[in-house]
């Protein structure tokens, strides 16, 4: 077992962002980019490397938190190595007047991974909600999908499922993970 | 990472062990943001903090994770991003992909079974670089691009339980 201080677990003062200098701030980014150290005080390894202080480094954190420009902080998993073999673009075409209650709806479902509106391309391609699915097989992702169906009345809504086997390229860091 | 690269290392499905298992899928839910974050976690867990260390460590070597830390949204940083897709025959499949992740701005590119089969996400430095660097897809490869911007986002919970 880890011993350490209830200090330890201090979490950031609230210091104004725009107190903590520019070029600072642009070097944390850079930094954090290439993921969080691992050492046993990270925020403090990132402040020597940036010039600012550990505070300023978990205020930043928190206020990028905050403002959504963070989006999660956590481990990014390679879901293929994992076993999440299957992957599947499931692509409806709703009603316009219905894609904010249907998106929501769908994006609460557990094995819903990304949801999002995106246009139509008539005539060639109508969809306008794309949900991604995630499963350790095709069976078990075609499963999930008709209970997804079943669920929420879905029976009427013209959709397609566009599996994918081979990623082609995949890059980690900065971006947000769209696959 | 080249097309020939990719396609060639098709992972094979790590095997993990208890203690991977379990961090895996609390690390998935973010870190605390604390002074000692790891102990923090190693604390929950009833592991030591060396034991966090070192597991994450091995597994970013091995892959099975490919990164760890802030995700910072590529939209919010002021940058563009768009998903595109393009419909090219069979038997050009092969030649276009490379065309297409020669781009840096490619950031995932998935073939998938539909009539259009290429799916690529591009990430842009600024928002207005989007177009421009579509249409040089355009023209270097010869076919269309369909562009699906986000128009809006439903938030999920991404958790892959392992």
């Amino acid at each position: 077992m880890s011993r350490f201080s209830s200090a330890d677990y201090l979490r950031p003062e609230s210091i104004d962002p725009s107190a903590i200098s520019a070029w600072g701030l642009l070097r944390l980014r850079q930094q954090l980019e290439q993921g969080l150290p691992l050492s046993p005080r990270p925020y403090q390894a990132l402040a020597e490397r940036t010039g600012l202080s550990e505070q300023e480094v978990m205020s930043a954190i928190t206020q990028w938190q905050k403002q959504g420009l963070i989006k999660r902080f956590g481990l990014v998993v390679k879901h293929r190595t994992l076993g999440y073999t299957a992957n599947a673009m499931v692509v409806w075409d709703i009603p316009d007047e219905q894609v904010q209650t249907l998106g929501k709806a769908m994006a609460g479902v557990p094995f819903i991974t990304l949801c999002y509106q995106r246009p139509r391309r008539l005539p060639d391609w109508p969809y306008n909600l794309f949900c991604m699915i995630h499963g350790t097989n095709r069976e078990r992702v075609l499963a999930q999908l008709d209970s997804l169906i079943a669920e929420h009345n879905l029976q009427h809504i013209h959709h397609s499922v566009l599996f994918s086997n081979k990623a082609y390229r995949q890059r980690g860091g900065r971006y947000v993970s769209h696959d | 990472m080249s097309a020939t690269t990719e396609s060639r290392r098709q992972s094979p499905i790590a095997d993990l062990n208890p203690v991977e298992k379990v961090l895996i899928n609390r690390l998935q839910h973010g870190l605390p943001l604390v002074r000692r974050p790891y102990a923090a976690v190693a604390e929950e867990l009833n592991l030591s903090e060396q034991q966090v260390l070192d597991a994450v460590k091995k597994l970013l070597a091995e892959g099975v994770l490919t990164r760890f830390g802030p995700m910072f949204h590529a939209g919010e940083l002021g940058g563009g991003l768009t998903l595109a897709a393009m419909r090219i025959p069979e038997a050009d499949f092969e030649r276009v992909a490379e065309q297409v992740n020669g781009f840096d701005e490619v950031a995932h590119n998935y073939r998938r079974e539909h009539e259009l089969n290429m799916w690529f996400v591009l990430a842009t430095e600024t928002q207005g670089a989007i177009e421009s660097t579509l249409d040089a897809i355009e023209n270097t490869t010869g076919y269309p691009v369909y562009n699906m911007p986000k128009e809006q986002e439903f938030h999920v919970h991404l958790h892959f339980p392992v």
